[in-house]
């Protein structure tokens, strides 16, 4: 890792350390009085482990020039082991808050425990600790790949990988806390927020500079994608989480918005988090992993276009549609629902074009599991933006809001689409990380693809039954006139299902669980063989390595 | 950049790009995709046309339908109190007496009650209106502040230790706490007051008995009675009878009489309507198995 920095890169590297330390001392000692001290503990503890990381190795001789003629990959593998483990920590919380709902006891009568405090840990951990650290691993892969470049430096990269996971770090550990913002999905406080910004910057810019550097005419659509969710996430994070804090000792701010229009900032925010952050940075790793595994051409680059443009423009307009009858104007639910119900076009036109793509290779999606995750993936892609443009619609939200129906469906997505094409994307990509031929074991990988399905449909269906019964439940008159079900009736309802739900769940983890064991063995078993880099996996070289990285 | 050459599997040409070996397809865009595009367009045009949907600066098109959803909102809530009149107009006029005589209206009472009761009550005395460890047990018959209809509905109304200005308020003292009774005092009165119920002593509590019953003439009387049955004015509970708020267990007892006790109903009123809380008073009677 060290050894990969050139000298004036480690130099950096203390130096931003040092900062970081600095900047966790300064937290500590403003916020001595307050839980912001205790996350600038944590901040300095960081920063000190990387001062001590970098000079461990600080004295050993300079990567040689001929690192240039390969692909940096070192972050990339980094970023796989970060991602696996949050899933694995992500999701046991996702257990753990799924049976608290159906055994309400299990919070031990601890604070820490209580479910509001436990439910972001799980959300923040599968969706940025998971899912964040496969975008940031694979766009790296991807990007150097399809530009035929090699990322522009050593240094950055690092620092947004291990940057990002002390942003994650520091939102999980504040919820326990119980620090948090109150808006779903973007609960961590100022400072945290501010951090990501630098560390999203820093990102972007890797972007831009390697595909200035590229030797490809054309920029692939994974990039398009990938970029739109670097450029997106980042409007909407500095947008939604505009707060003053109460003071520079106090981990505690408030939002500059209040009341409708905290709650439409909030969902323009959280709807095009699913947009951009689980639709089109998976969309990203898609449109690579899939073709490249199936090794097939993509079905049609025309597709791909209007796919692309509506995606990005229609979701924007999307996020009105949380907050139908709600104190919001009719006429911004109009909107949303209206733009939602045409979003489903370019929605089925992607997840189409995905599964025409394997016209040729569906053979191969029978016999090799890696490729049935991403096919998986696909399907419940376009089941589940069906199931929102549907429940968009006002009439039918009616029903569905405020019930199990949305986590059925939120999770149908994250499941069935996020989780399945990124562990099918890992499949295919740890081999070629650690070069051995194939992962260590086939055999898991089906058995793991089977344990996803299973929890993901028995997860599902139980919060079909469990929502649409709630929402029923809720509305029932009886002769009277009166409503003939309490909120208790319905929680009765609910509870066969919250056992399966966490049943379901359980499934999923512990094919997380053998995911992260089938790639450790992989990884064991990649360090007893040795093998050189593929010839043809090189980036292009032009004249002197040197043209490859400026300033270097 | 490679030449466009032709898939065998599809018989496409491809776009000429690769990337690290992914081609692309110059596939046109199927018809079906640009159908559905048009007819979504087409419905959401229709659909901003009918509704109220573009900003204009400080107002919006509203639409030709002319619906507002706030008005929408009121005239289903008039609509549905209307309809519902038919039988909650008769509830709020009449008499306790004469609702509880009409079959038909009794009939609404327990479905609309049961609604209530549930959604407002059941969180402290239960579904079923058993109770619980410091919640009283509505359906035992066994009252504080009575159980007519008229006294349970002042019950919600005005709470008990609530917040209402006319809120019925009762407090048992720390006995023991503060230093009223000794110890074997309390011991003693906590074994004559089990004996009131019928409980079987320990030996120990035997030879207590008649200590206790002076304690008892002397501390308690003035709210429980001289004969422990309880003052409804008061809102002291009868101790002869098998129900305890707090339990009838030596240790309970003790507790109760060491440290005292003051339980906390809110004040329904304003936060139920007056036909609501005249509804729930009669669900409850009926919970007990008819008022008394």
């Amino acid at each position: 890792m060290i050894a990969t920095l050139t000298v004036e890169e480690r130099q950096r590297a203390i130096a931003v350390s040092a900062f970081l330390a600095l900047c966790g001392v300064i937290m500590a000692i403003a916020g001595r009085d307050d839980l912001l001290g205790t996350h600038g503990v944590i901040v300095l503890l960081f920063g000190l482990g990387g001062i001590g990381l970098v000079l461990s190795k600080y004295f050993e001789p300079e990567p040689p020039q001929e690192r240039l003629s390969h692909y940096y990959d070192d972050p990339t593998k980094v970023g796989i082991v970060l991602s696996l483990g949050w899933a694995v920590v992500g999701m046991f919380f996702g257990v753990w808050v799924a049976a608290l709902l159906a055994w309400p006891d299990l919070t031990f009568d601890a604070a820490w425990a209580s479910f509001g405090r436990l439910r972001p840990v799980h959300t923040s951990g599968v969706i940025f600790g998971f899912g964040g650290n496969a975008l940031i691993a694979t766009s790296f892969h991807v990007l150097q790949r399809t530009s035929r470049a090699r990322l522009p430096d050593q240094f950055s990269p690092w620092f947004v990988l291990l940057g990002y996971n002390l942003f994650c770090v520091l939102a999980a550990s504040g919820y326990l806390m119980g620090l948090t913002q109150s808006k779903e999905y973007a609960e961590p406080e100022w400072y945290a927020d501010i951090w990501l910004v630098v560390v999203w910057v820093v990102y972007f810019l890797i972007y831009i500079r390697t595909l200035q550097r590229r030797k490809e005419p054309h920029i692939y659509v994974a990039n398009w994608y990938y970029m739109a969710f670097i450029l997106v996430v980042a409007v909407l994070h500095i947008v939604n989480n505009l707060a003053v804090p109460v003071s520079f000792g106090h981990a505690k701010s408030y939002s500059l918005f209040s009341g409708v229009q905290d709650a439409m900032t909030q969902w323009w925010y959280g709807h095009n988090a699913v947009a951009f952050f689980l639709t089109a940075g998976f969309l990203g790793m898609l449109y690579y992993y899939l073709p490249k595994r199936a090794g097939r051409p993509i079905f049609s680059y025309r597709l791909s276009i209007i796919s692309f443009w509506g995606i990005t423009f229609m979701y924007m307009w999307a996020g009105s549609h949380h907050l139908h009858y709600t104190a919001l104007p009719q006429w911004v639910q109009t909107l949303g629902m209206t733009f939602s119900v045409v979003l489903l076009v370019p929605s089925w036109a992607s997840a189409g074009n995905a599964l025409a793509t394997l016209n040729g290779a569906w053979d191969k999606v029978r016999d090799d599991a890696t490729l049935r995750f991403m096919m998986v993936a696909a399907v419940f892609y376009g089941l589940s933006t069906f199931e929102g443009s549907f429940m968009a619609i006002r009439a039918v939200n009616s029903l569905s809001h405020y019930t199990d129906w949305t986590v059925g469906h939120v999770h149908a997505g994250a499941l069935g689409w996020v989780a399945m094409i990124t562990f099918g994307s890992l499949y295919a990509l740890v081999p070629w990380m650690w070069k051995v031929e194939r992962m260590y074991s086939p055999k898991l990988i089906e058995v793991h693809f089977w344990l996803a399905l299973a929890g993901t449909i028995i997860y599902v269906f139980a919060m079909w039954n469990s929502g649409i019964i709630q929402g029923l439940m809720w509305r029932t008159y009886n002769d009277s006139g009166t409503l003939a079900y309490s909120f208790i009736d319905s929680l009765v309802a609910m509870h066969p299902y919250y056992i399966s739900r966490t049943i379901g769940g359980l499934l999923f983890l512990i094919g997380a669980i053998v995911a992260a064991y089938n790639v450790w063995m992989t990884i064991r078993m990649a360090r007893s063989q040795a093998a050189g880099t593929a010839e043809a996996d090189r980036p292009v070289l032009h004249g002197a390595g040197a043209a490859l990285q400026p300033g270097e | 950049m490679a030449d466009a050459t032709r898939d065998p599997v599809t018989g496409r040409m491809t776009t000429g790009h690769e990337w690290n070996g992914i081609e692309e397809l110059d596939t046109p865009i199927p018809r079906v995709v640009l159908f559905f595009l048009a007819t979504t367009t087409l419905f959401a045009v229709i659909y901003w046309l009918l509704m109220p949907a573009w900003p204009l600066g400080w107002t919006y098109t509203k639409g030709l339908l002319g619906i507002d959803q706030r008005e929408v909102v009121a005239q289903q809530v008039r609509d549905a109190a209307a309809e519902r009149a038919a039988w909650t107009a008769r509830v709020a006029d009449a008499s306790f007496a004469d609702i509880a005589a009409d079959p038909a209206l009794m009939r609404h009472v327990r479905d609309t009650g049961r609604t209530l009761f549930t959604d407002n009550c059941a969180v402290c005395h239960g579904t079923e209106g058993k109770g619980g460890p410091g919640f009283p047990n509505l359906a035992a018959g066994s009252w504080l502040w009575g159980g007519s209809p008229e006294a349970i509905a002042e019950t919600i109304r005005a709470g008990i230790n609530g917040t209402a200005k006319d809120t019925r308020t009762s407090q048992m003292m720390g006995f023991g706490r503060d230093g009223v009774l000794q110890r074997e005092q309390v011991l003693a009165v906590v074994a004559y007051v089990r004996s009131l119920s019928g409980q079987k002593l320990t030996e120990a509590g035997q030879a207590r008995l008649a200590a206790g019953k002076e304690v008892f003439a002397a501390n308690c009387v003035a709210c429980h009675g001289e004969d422990g049955k309880g003052q409804q004015d008061l809102g002291a509970p009868d101790l002869t009878d098998a129900h305890w708020i707090y339990g009838g267990d030596e240790q309970s007892v003790f507790n109760s009489v060491q440290n005292g006790r003051q339980g906390h109903m809110p004040s329904w009123e304003g936060r139920l309507s007056p036909t609501d809380i005249k509804l729930l008073a009669l669900y409850v009677g009926t919970l007990a198995g008819g008022a008394k």
